[in-house]
């Protein structure tokens, strides 16, 4: 277990830098989390987000695989990659405060 | 919390945003051409570029059936010589048990939302893997690039497979 510092808050982090608890996840945590990725975060990333977020809630808190994202977020493979260039599969949860994917697709 | 906890700063930052040079790369070679043996690259390839590393696939052999427009979707499971089918040899040799067993694999594929074979490679394309094919089993089997799906970026002798997998981890299957 990890703390670290984001938007002025310490927060506890999965040693693979996941949030422990989506619960401290805020807006400002999130273009915390992405600013340490190298990404300013910009509408198509917030459509990402909100999507994860929603699709977690549903499914007991667990993150949607990649595959799912791009079928259903409204954003395809493509942009995803584009959004998330330095791998899309764990950077989308991991600023959407969610836990790492299970999914393999 | 009974572990103990540390505020590391750059360590952290490090490990979950990689800098641009530490960029990890895989390079998987596809020689078979069954069902079984086709998905294990592809996903594998797949999960290397979700997780932000530089992947090339290389299809040789049987593993061109992955990428041939008549084939790709058509892959068989092996029934014959396959001691995971528990199911005697003979058995498995019987006319329409190879085709049973792939459409209950397919099926149970289909019902885990697996795409098919066409649909992976689109979505490896899309993903930015590199996709080639070898020149020399090209050759053996008469085939011409146009033979092979248009994700196939290239046709490379096996020297070229080492030039550009320079520093990859190579996984063969």
């Amino acid at each position: 277990m990890l703390t670290h510092e984001y938007a002025g808050n310490q927060l506890q982090l999965t040693d693979e830098g996941f949030l422990v608890s989506a619960a401290d996840w805020t807006p400002e945590v999130a273009q915390s989390l992405a600013a340490e990725a190298g990404i300013v975060l910009t509408p198509e990333h917030w459509t990402v987000i909100t999507y994860c977020r929603e699709d977690a809630a549903r499914q007991s808190g667990q993150s949607p695989g990649l595959r799912r994202i791009s079928q259903y977020s409204g954003v395809g493979m493509k942009d995803l990659y584009r959004l998330f260039p330095k791998g899309p599969g764990k950077l989308a949860a991991r600023i959407a405060g969610l836990p790492k994917p299970k999914a393999c697709l | 919390m009974g572990t103990a906890v540390t505020t590391p700063t750059t360590p952290f930052a490090e490990r979950v945003a990689p800098v641009a040079e530490a960029t990890r790369k895989v390079a998987i070679i596809c020689s078979k051409g069954t069902l079984d043996m086709a998905y294990p690259g592809l996903i594998l390839a797949n999960a290397a570029r979700m997780s932000g590393m530089d992947v090339m696939l290389f299809f040789t052999f049987w593993g061109l059936d992955i990428v041939r427009k008549d084939r790709m979707d058509h892959l068989h499971v092996s029934t014959v010589g396959n001691p995971s089918m528990h199911m005697p040899t003979m058995v498995g040799g019987l006319p329409g048990m190879e085709a049973l067993a792939t459409s209950m694999m397919k099926k149970e594929m289909a019902r885990l939302e697996i795409p098919t074979v066409s649909e992976m490679v689109q979505m490896l394309s899309d993903a930015g893997a590199h996709l080639y094919a070898c020149g020399l089993a090209m050759d053996m089997f008469k085939l011409k690039q146009e033979d092979l799906a248009p994700q196939v970026e290239g046709v490379l002798s096996a020297m070229d497979f080492f030039d550009k997998s320079e520093g990859a981890q190579i996984i063969f299957v």
